[in-house]
């Protein structure tokens, strides 16, 4: 490769520090004024440090507030039951369709990949009534049942990776007498751990940033998630900017640890879905 | 047991009941709404009564003849400009940080962190930002001599744009990355090649590059514009509409309309709409992108 100019190195990590500044600017300033006391806040600038960063009252007070104990334990309930459904469901799925050849094969391939160009959101008008004829409504399983049932992430993930598979494997295993349910859940299965990581992550943060389906379907006050709770907080503590920047922070760290020990899976996923 | 039947019976059992549940969620929460959402939009259903009274195409008529329905597409327009030029600084830091360059990890990490925030988090993070006293962009503009007295989510004229910029914010990143693995997936021989003939750098990138990410242009501006007619979590918890209802979008439009009004014949035309409308995005884009290919 040809080396650079200077000014175009230049504008190269100058227009790059321009951008992280920028991204980091908002949050930047909700860590410098979480850790303020009220009369910090209204003494200095938005911008200044705040005298100590071993002033955590707000966080506890934002905590207890926001009923976040509550919000994340239904938070991790969610989460963790659709993650159980879509990986059961969603491999199985794919072992079916990816393995065996059977008639109308194309046709339920297709109904699955068409109907991600149908709007979630246009759909909710009905579903909301199908949920509600169930009695899922104000119940956590409801988004539950959304998640696993309205999106197809998880089956996309697995057939590309499942065809990468080779099926020698399975016919070896064959030879040696194992039934395809051994095959599928002693050999396949495990052999798709990779494609199971990046379902997990991105699912994970998709469900935990949701705020449409539990505005919608987790209306009562012990059903609160933690989007949620973060509006309730808000409408309480409008103006106190110093109250809601700790409790941002409450709800972003969690993903950001994910994020941080997880980007492999996290730019695999999300590369995968959409290059190929 | 399973060990003892024919390979094909087992082959049989697997596909069906490996296939049945994932089918019969996606026919009930994807398949069944669409249509249903087509027949509930001829009707005057208020979503409780048994009786839905069928009311020909009266819904669709007030959706595009009440300017107050319509009309709030062109709030939507912000999104889209916004989402343009965000597609645009996507693709040049893309190609930036596939070259050679110091700490490429850590501005991908960097870049692509807001991606992953909680959606009304973010929302807060900048309701912070845009406050008009307390915010830090109007103390950052003080503070070099410009206007500190803008009210960045309470002018008309602004409101969406401002809103629209934090979707830059929040989903440059993610174009980003979905750019940079498309140019790496580009064989490296193909610039060494041109390198030998003499291709500059622009050269390389206008006849080797761009032709060979068309497909992945094609799929983000799709999210650009179909995420530009969505817009919902954004407005709805910074602005809830506001001021005057300047920055209410036609999803919002919609969930009031069901959920408050309780008027679900005119919400579920609306939802046929927006879904037509994204339909024909697509439609026109494969038309037009496919035809620059060939």
């Amino acid at each position: 490769m040809t080396k650079d100019t200077p000014l175009w190195a230049s504008v190269k990590y100058g227009s790059l520090v321009l951008a992280v500044l920028a991204i980091l600017f908002p949050p930047y300033i909700m860590i410098a004024n979480a850790f303020k006391t009220k009369d910090e806040f209204l003494s200095k600038k938005a911008m200044e440090l705040p005298d100590s960063f071993f002033n955590l009252s707000n966080f506890a007070e934002a905590f207890k507030q926001a009923d976040m104990s509550h919000a994340f334990q239904n938070t991790i309930i969610i989460i963790a039951t659709t993650l159980l459904f879509n990986i059961v469901l969603g491999s199985a799925f794919c072992y079916a369709v990816g393995r065996f050849q059977f008639p109308f094969r194309g046709l339920l391939v297709g109904l699955f990949l068409f109907a991600t160009i149908i709007p979630q959101i246009t759909t909710q008008v009905v579903n909301f009534k199908t949920v509600q004829t169930i009695g899922l409504t104000n119940h956590l399983m409801g988004p539950v049942l959304l998640y696993v049932g309205a999106d197809i992430l998880q089956i996309y993930i697995y057939l590309q990776f499942i065809r990468n598979i080779p099926y020698e494997i399975d016919e070896s295993a064959m030879i040696e007498g194992a039934s395809l349910f051994r095959i599928f859940y002693a050999i396949i299965f495990p052999l798709l751990g990779p494609a199971t990581a990046t379902i997990i992550i991105l699912k994970t943060i998709a469900v935990y940033n949701d705020m449409f389906t539990p505005y919608l379907y987790l209306t009562k006050t012990e059903n609160v998630v933690v989007s949620t709770s973060l509006m309730r907080f808000f409408g309480i503590n409008s103006g106190n900017w110093q109250m809601v920047s700790a409790a941002v922070l409450l709800i972003m760290i969690p993903t950001c640890i994910l994020y941080l020990f997880m980007q492999r899976y996290i730019f695999n996923g999300v590369t995968n879905g959409a290059v190929k | 047991m399973l060990n003892r039947m024919s390979i094909s019976k087992q082959r049989t059992i697997i596909i069906v009941s490996f296939t049945l549940i994932p089918l019969l969620l996606l026919l009930t929460f994807a398949y069944y709404p669409a249509l249903q959402l087509i027949h509930l939009s001829f009707t005057n259903w208020d979503g409780m009564s048994q009786e839905k009274e069928w009311v020909g195409w009266d819904n669709y008529a007030e959706v595009f003849n009440n300017p107050d329905i319509f009309g709030v597409f062109r709030h939507n327009l912000a999104y889209f400009f916004v989402g343009i030029v965000q597609n645009l600084f996507a693709i040049y830091f893309a190609v930036i940080l596939k070259g050679k360059l110091r700490g490429r990890n850590l501005f991908r990490l960097l870049l692509f962190l807001p991606y992953i925030l909680n959606g009304v988090a973010v929302a807060y993070l900048f309701g912070y930002v845009f406050d008009t006293t307390n915010g830090s962009l109007n103390t950052v503009l003080g503070g070099i001599g410009l206007p500190n007295d803008t009210s960045w989510l309470g002018m008309k004229s602004l409101v969406n744009y401002t809103l629209a910029s934090i979707g830059f914010w929040r989903f440059m990143g993610f174009n980003m990355v979905i750019y940079l693995a498309a140019l790496q997936s580009i064989p490296e021989d193909l610039y060494e090649a041109s390198s030998i003939d003499g291709a500059n750098g622009w050269q390389k990138f206008r006849f080797i590059t761009l032709p060979n990410i068309y497909k992945i242009i094609e799929l983000n501006l799709f999210l650009t514009v179909t995420g530009a007619l969505e817009v919902f979590d954004l407005p709805f918890v910074l602005t809830t509409g506001g001021p005057a209802g300047a920055s209410e979008t036609f999803v919002m439009k919609i969930i009031s309309t069901a959920f408050q009004f309780n008027n679900y014949g005119l919400a579920s035309a609306m939802s046929v709409v927006l879904l037509l409308a994204v339909v024909a995005v697509l439609s026109v884009q494969r038309y037009f992108l496919n035809r620059g290919n060939d």
